[in-house]
């Protein structure tokens, strides 16, 4: 492996709360996501998942410890490059859909791009070729509440690549589907990795997906407890 | 985001909870509807004082008057005879006396630096008008003050240089006199009935030249020229000792209009040291119009606090937005859109709730005063031509406007701070 690191997270320590109540959801965890790669974070339910999977998306800050994006340190980072950063560079599949279920699918996907300033009819055209490339394209002008799950859940993946990101952060993309179209998703995930490239973070408990993946990071009460990585098959 | 997105998802934001929002602007319309109103009813009222101060005209004019010998409450004191002062005991008024006004007097006025000329304004007791073989009228006149420019219904203003005796008629007079419309009364004859000293009464003719429409500033009486006020004085203080007719309430002086309002100022204090008060036409309907602007200024007041009231709406209905939209914050800030855009949105979505109620507001207001204007000028305010009760300029509608959308940033600045403030995270984790 000689791509080069796109995230790095070095002794990376979060607690919450204070004193008495004071809890350490991520107890020093270091990783080296490479350009490329397709990481599956997974692990029990409360074990810091979703809290590294926001520390590495620059969400959040760690308690003590390390971040850095290409190479570079990112708590020396300003607001703006940061709002920059996650706009133009990451996408994001939430372990809750955050869809405006009043408005149409298609305003809905082009949230990143109207964030970002793009053109009216620019982003609309973008948010066709995201929409077909999750196969549905005929559902645009619908609103996002009348769509069923795993339309919705393909909506949120079409509004993570609308804004052509290197890496797409995807929390439990799997979790409230049925198996076929949880295939379907992770089927499209992994497209997006190997077609175009794009650096893959994903929560999951899924063991199937899991195994899909480059590498498998376990995590345990926030530590790596094993990490699995997949023979090469090329 | 571009400033136009964010206008646009302010708006389309603003109409996604309706009940709530329309009634925040009902709210902010009852504010911005009385505003426009009593805005309206001001500038009305006070274009018509405006336009009736140049039809008066006589912006080179002071009215002089004696100072009295008591200005203050009536009073039951008794007080002492000054042989060098002349005075009218008022009955209507109480016990007040005022001072009036004799030739010397008069060429004392005309001494004093500033004034170029001064006459004395003339009244003359006129028992009754009529025309032709019309029945008989009371009638009041009033000389006619070189300048005045009296809005017409017909013919032309009369002179004081004229030779002859003329008058200028309000039209309600007209049918009373027998003519059929204001355009027949030109040129015909008309006779004023007189008393003289020693009780007998006879008439004097005049010439009618104009009819004047109604106005609020002296539009009731009959205007004459000097010629005529001359005739009828005579024939009133005939059999009277002369001395009679050396008395008059007050005069008129003449100055010249270019000077600075500080020079007026020293012109008038130098009529005080002398004994007189002066007044400019401007300043006697000055003293209405702060009136009528000390009125609409607290109906005003009771608009602003409407509005005020409304910017709790305001901020109550932001607030209750933001709490909803809590997730979807957290969401826009993930995806990279900075603090202070989500503060724009937010007091966008409270500008826009202010531009609409105000718009929506100034509107009704228009219709319901333009409503108001042609039942008011065809009912009890019929016969002031030229009045618009409530007068809406393009300019102060839009500053209201203006006004609104400013009060509701304000109102929506706290809770568009708040949403500004939030943590991606603690939004994304809400429940
Ligand atoms: N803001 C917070 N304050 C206090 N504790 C928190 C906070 N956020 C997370 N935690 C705690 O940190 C731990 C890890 O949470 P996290 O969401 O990362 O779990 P997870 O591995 O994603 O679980 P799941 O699979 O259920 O999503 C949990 O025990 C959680 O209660
Ligand atoms: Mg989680």
């Amino acid at each position: 492996m000689t791509a080069p690191s796109a995230l790095r997270a070095h002794e990376v320590v979060k607690t919450y709360g204070k004193g008495d109540s004071l809890f350490t959801a991520l107890g020093g965890v270091s990783i080296d996501i490479r350009t490329g790669e397709s990481v599956a974070i997974i692990g029990k339910s409360g074990s810091g998942k979703s809290t590294l999977m926001h520390l590495l998306a620059l969400l959040d800050q760690p308690t003590s410890g390390q971040i850095a994006i290409d190479g570079q340190d990112a708590a020396e980072l300003k607001n703006k490059q940061l709002n920059a950063l996650r706009n133009h560079k990451f996408g994001f599949v939430f372990q809750q859909f955050f869809l405006n279920g009043n408005a149409s699918v298609l305003e809905n996907v082009i949230l990143p791009l109207k964030i970002a300033g793009v053109g009216r009819t620019e982003r609309i055209r973008r948010a066709h070729q995201a929409l077909a490339q999750v196969e549905l394209d005929d559902k645009a002008k619908s609103k996002a509440k009348d769509l069923s799950g795993g339309q919705k859940q393909r909506v949120v993946i079409a509004r993570a690549l609308i804004g052509d990101p290197s890496i797409i952060f995807a929390d439990e993309p799997t979790g409230n589907l049925d198996s076929s179209t949880g295939t379907l998703i992770e089927n499209l995930l992994f497209d997006l990795n190997s077609k175009h490239g794009i650096t893959l973070i994903v929560v999951t408990h899924d063991p199937d997906l899991a195994e899909r993946c480059d590498r498998q990071i376990h995590l345990k009460d926030g530590l790596i407890v094993k990490s699995v990585t997949r023979k090469a098959t090329v | 985001m571009k400033i136009i997105d964010i206008i646009a998802t302010a708006n389309s934001n603003m109409f996604r909870s309706k009940l709530r929002t329309s009634l925040t602007i009902i709210a902010i319309f009852i504010g911005a509807f009385t505003l426009t109103l009593t805005n309206g009813l001001g500038s009305g009222i006070s274009q018509y004082i405006d336009k009736e101060v140049g039809n008066l005209g006589a912006k080179d004019v002071l009215i002089i008057q004696g100072v009295g010998e008591s200005t203050g409450l009536p009073s039951d004191a008794v007080k002492k005879y000054n042989p060098d002062k002349k005075t009218v005991s008022l009955e209507s008024q109480g016990n007040r006396t005022i001072t009036v006004l004799t030739d010397q007097d008069i060429a004392k006025i005309r001494k004093i630096d500033g004034i170029k000329s001064a006459e004395p304004f003339l009244n003359a007791q006129v028992d009754y008008v009529s025309a032709g073989s019309s029945e008989k009228y009371i009638g009041s006149v009033e000389q006619y003050l070189s300048g005045a420019n009296y809005a017409l219904a017909s013919g032309k203003v009369i002179t004081n240089a004229g030779k002859t005796p003329e008058v200028l008629i309000p039209v309600t007079y007209i049918s009373p006199l027998g003519f059929s419309d204001a355009g027949s009364a030109i040129g015909k004859t008309m006779h004023f009935g007189v008393t003289n000293g020693l009780g007998n009464q006879s008439e004097v003719s005049a010439t009618i030249v104009g009819v004047k429409e109604k106005s609020l500033a002296g539009g009731s009486g009959l205007s004459i020229n000097s010629n005529l006020m001359d005739l009828l004085r005579k024939t009133q203080y005939t059999g009277l000792p002369p001395d009679t007719a050396n008395s008059y309430q007050y005069a008129t002086a003449r100055f010249d209009p270019t000077i600075s309002a500080a020079a007026l100022t020293d012109l008038k204090s130098r009529l005080t040291k002398a004994g007189y008060s002066s007044m400019t036409v401007e300043d006697q309907i000055g003293s209405f119009k702060a009136v009528i602007n000390g009125i609409v200024m607290v109906l005003n007041g009771f608009a602003i606090i409407a509005l005020l009231a409304a910017s709790f709406g305001i901020i109550n209905t932001l607030l209750m937005s933001v709490q909803e939209r809590t997730k979807e914050i957290g969401l826009m800030k993930a995806m990279g859109m900075s603090a202070s855009r989500i503060f724009l949105l937010f007091s966008g979505e409270a500008v826009m709730l202010g531009f609409w109620g105000s718009l929506i507001g100034s509107v009704a207001a228009i219709g319901v005063g333009s409503i108001i204007n042609r039942i008011v000028l065809s009912t009890f305010l019929k016969d002031l031509v030229g009045l618009q009760l409530l007068a809406f300029s393009p300019a102060s509608v839009a500053s209201i406007i203006g006004i609104v959308m400013g009060i509701a940033f304000l109102a929506g600045s706290l809770p568009a701070i708040r949403a500004a403030r939030q943590n991606p995270i603690d939004s994304l984790r809400y429940e």
